[in-house]
């Protein structure tokens, strides 16, 4: 076996304002060219490095095999999809280098450079060029990609009057046609109908296990990083925490995940200025050594700050799919449970022995309510990510397109 | 372009590439002057063809005129200029004499001098905005980024050969032959198009660099115009004007049209001048755009 990617000490390094702003003004320049040589001069001086500096990765090395399937796995900004970004030469590491040996298709986004003015077949040409293919390629595979998005009837009609999921699907075809030796893939199997997703699932791993292509992913299906990865490599904040064999780096990365990570969301927005009462959450899984999984017991943890008392209150969790369907609540007002918060700090738990939700990411929302009225609000507190687990004791689960929600039951035959 | 699905797909035997065919590439910071990769920029000409024909096909797409769009705009240009300029201000008396002599109308002037312009002002306003406005598609793909201001220029070239087949019929129309010099055409032609990229890669780079450069373009074009021999023969009496006057790369290029297209006396010094500052801004823009493609991702 041969070395496919070769990642040896990459680092990002963005300027906060830079970023922020997201374009200088000339007026800007000129300031900070004006201002350059005292700048240097604090910088002999031994300042330290300039403010507003961020590193998105720091110091990140490691090698990917020929023909290996390897996902980065890690929360949101932990530097995934700048690592993909630098791999697919979008943006330049600001030190360090990376050595790929092969050709490169990398998929951030589905559709990128779809005109929607422009007919499905007339798009399939300008993606598959803009991905790297030549018009004879495209030609070839021109019958391939559209049987694999199944939008034949739709060819000749601007894009602009699809269905997203027929979009999505379009989009993907075209990308999953490439035939590169390296392929880089960010999260873009979390859009499209899930019937869609288990067909792209699908051609990732024929692509991966098909004649020694590798494949390089970003994902936040766990269950799809176990299914279809070789190995993982779990970064957090720019840094490589561990790589190794994909299960075990996904224990890993959930172990350290369930630990509480308390969120400050007192300063979040409110709905037409409600006084802020919910100050922090978290959820954990209620038994050590066990995670926030499928059929597992969890504990929710609200923290409260409240200001006027609130008579009444029913507390309420809701869970959003990564669509933004809200596919599960669990309030207090159910059990009957009507609390009265006084002011000052406090805090309420709330226990679910057995969390119905399949695995995945789910984000939730906040809501304390309080004779007929809401008390507090918080939309997307936070996102929580479901591990898989044995929810009904025997191995089996929901598939992604059945749905979010597990339930027990029992079937009669006559 | 022909995209109808005639082709019947050839299943391909998988490709097992032997250790010496596998293409290997390095990324590292780069630094200081980048040089331009000729061989990649080959291995993506069919995307280059691509966004041309994407920019051709979707300007004129919801219009009720559609292609009609790209003659009428110069003809409108046409006898607008005509009037104002050769009607009421007379400028009409000052056209060279030797195309006077050949009852050469105002208008067949005026539409000689707008085919380079319309091509260069076009080329360079949609091209110095292309990269800020198609962030979507530098920050989620690579390819080569002067294919983007290139592909906007290309979409104008399009509309600028039909230009010269409408040219070509009002001058027959006027019942006059085109000079032998038009053989000399398609090599300014060419020349107003490496003049039009210089200028756009430099706006490009710098408009995603520097917002600002949004509002300069529009005034600078309109400014250019007027400093350009568009609308109106400009010939001064002072021979240090004249010489000032060419310093204007569009002078020796717009010249040069005349002289190509109607017989008009070549300015050889105009010309001469616009070739050395063509090829300075030409480097200057490429290079530039090189060293600041690095940034476009993190900044667009």
């Amino acid at each position: 076996m041969s070395v496919a990617i070769t990642i040896d000490e990459i680092s990002k390094c963005y300027q906060l304002g830079l970023r922020a702003e997201r374009y200088l003004t000339l007026r800007d320049s000129l300031i900070s060219l004006a201002k350059a040589p005292f700048k240097r001069f604090a910088g002999l001086r031994g300042k330290g490095p300039a403010e507003g500096e961020f590193w998105a990765l720091k110091n990140v090395s490691f090698e990917v095999q020929r023909g290996e399937v390897v996902a980065l796995i890690g929360r949101n900004g932990a530097g995934k999809s700048t690592l993909l970004k630098i791999l697919s030469r979008i943006v330049e590491p600001t030190e360090g280098s990376a050595r790929m040996r092969g050709r490169v298709a990398s998929l951030l986004e589905v559709g990128t450079g779809f005109h929607p003015e422009l007919t499905g077949r007339e798009n399939i040409y300008l993606n598959g060029a803009i991905l790297g293919m030549h018009k004879a390629e495209i030609d070839r595979k021109f019958d391939e990609i559209v049987a694999f998005a199944e939008t034949e009837k739709f060819l000749d009609t601007p894009v602009k009057r699809y269905s997203s999921g027929m979009y999505v699907r379009l989009a993907f075809a075209v990308a999953a046609h490439l035939e590169p030796e390296i392929l880089i893939v960010d999260e873009v199997l979390s859009v499209g109908d899930a019937e869609f997703q288990k067909k792209c699932l699908g051609r990732i791993q024929q692509v991966a296990q098909g004649d020694g292509r590798t494949v390089l992913f970003v994902s936040h299906n766990m269950g799809a990083v176990r299914q279809l990865c070789d190995r993982a490599v779990y970064l957090r904040d720019g840094k490589l925490v561990s790589i190794g064999p994909s299960a075990e780096i996904v224990t890993e990365y959930l172990n350290s995940a369930s630990e509480t990570k308390e969120i400050n969301l007192l300063s979040r927005p409110r709905f037409q200025g409600l006084a802020p009462a919910i100050a922090g959450f978290s959820c954990r899984p209620a038994e050590a050594g066990r995670h926030v999984a499928s059929g597992a017991p969890v504990i929710f943890q609200i923290d409260l700050q409240v200001s006027e008392p609130i008579q009444n209150a029913a507390v309420t969790i809701m869970f959003n799919s990564d669509q933004g369907y809200r596919v599960l609540g669990i309030s207090s007002r159910c059990e009957g449970e009507l609390l009265t918060l006084e002011p000052g700090k406090q805090t309420i738990t709330c226990r679910v022995d057995s969390l119905p939700l399949v695995s995945g990411r789910f984000n939730v929302d906040l809501e304390i309510f309080s004779a007929g009225r809401v008390a507090d609000y918080i939309q997307h507190a936070t996102a929580i990510d479901v591990e898989f687990g044995d929810y009904f004791g025997n191995g089996q689960t929901l598939l992604s397109f059945e749905g979010p929600i597990l339930a027990r039951s029992r079937w009669t035959f006559a | 372009m022909d995209l109808s699905a005639t082709s019947s797909p050839v299943v391909m035997p998988a490709a097992t590439p032997t250790e010496a065919e596998i293409p290997e590439f390095e990324i590292r910071p780069s630094r200081g002057w980048v040089a331009i990769d000729f061989r990649e920029l080959f291995h993506y000409r069919d995307l280059l063809y691509f966004l041309v024909w994407r920019d051709v096909k979707v300007r004129y797409k919801q219009t009720v005129l559609g292609f009609a769009w790209a003659i009428l705009q110069p003809v409108v240009n046409m006898v607008i200029f005509t009037t104002i300029f050769g009607g009421f201000a007379k400028f009409s008396d000052q056209v060279p004499e030797e195309l006077r002599a050949r009852h050469i109308p105002y208008s067949l002037f005026v539409y000689a001098g707008l085919l380079p312009w319309m091509l260069f002002s076009t080329g360079i306003s949609a091209g110095g905005s292309s990269l800020a406005n198609q962030q979507n598609l530098l920050t989620k793909v690579y390819f080569p980024r002067l294919f983007v201001p290139s592909a906007v220029i290309g979409a104008a070239l399009v509309d600028t050969l039909i230009s010269f087949g409408v040219f070509f019929f009002l001058m027959l129309c006027s019942g006059i032959i085109p000079p032998w010099t038009t053989v000399f055409m398609p090599l300014l032609l060419l020349f107003t198009v490496l003049a039009t990229m210089g200028v756009a890669f430099t706006l490009a780079a710098l408009t995603v660099t520097y917002r600002d450069f949004r509002f300069v373009l529009g005034f600078m074009v309109q400014c250019w115009m007027y400093l350009s021999p568009v609308a109106y023969p400009l010939v001064p009496k002072a021979a240090w004007k004249v010489w000032l006057l060419r310093l204007n790369p569009m002078f020796g290029i717009i010249n040069g049209y005349r002289s190509a297209l109607l017989g008009e006396h070549w300015d050889w010094p105009g010309l001469a001048i616009s070739v050395i500052e063509v090829a300075a801004i030409l480097f200057f823009g490429l290079f530039y755009f090189k060293k600041t493609e690095r940034r476009f991702a993190d900044i667009a």
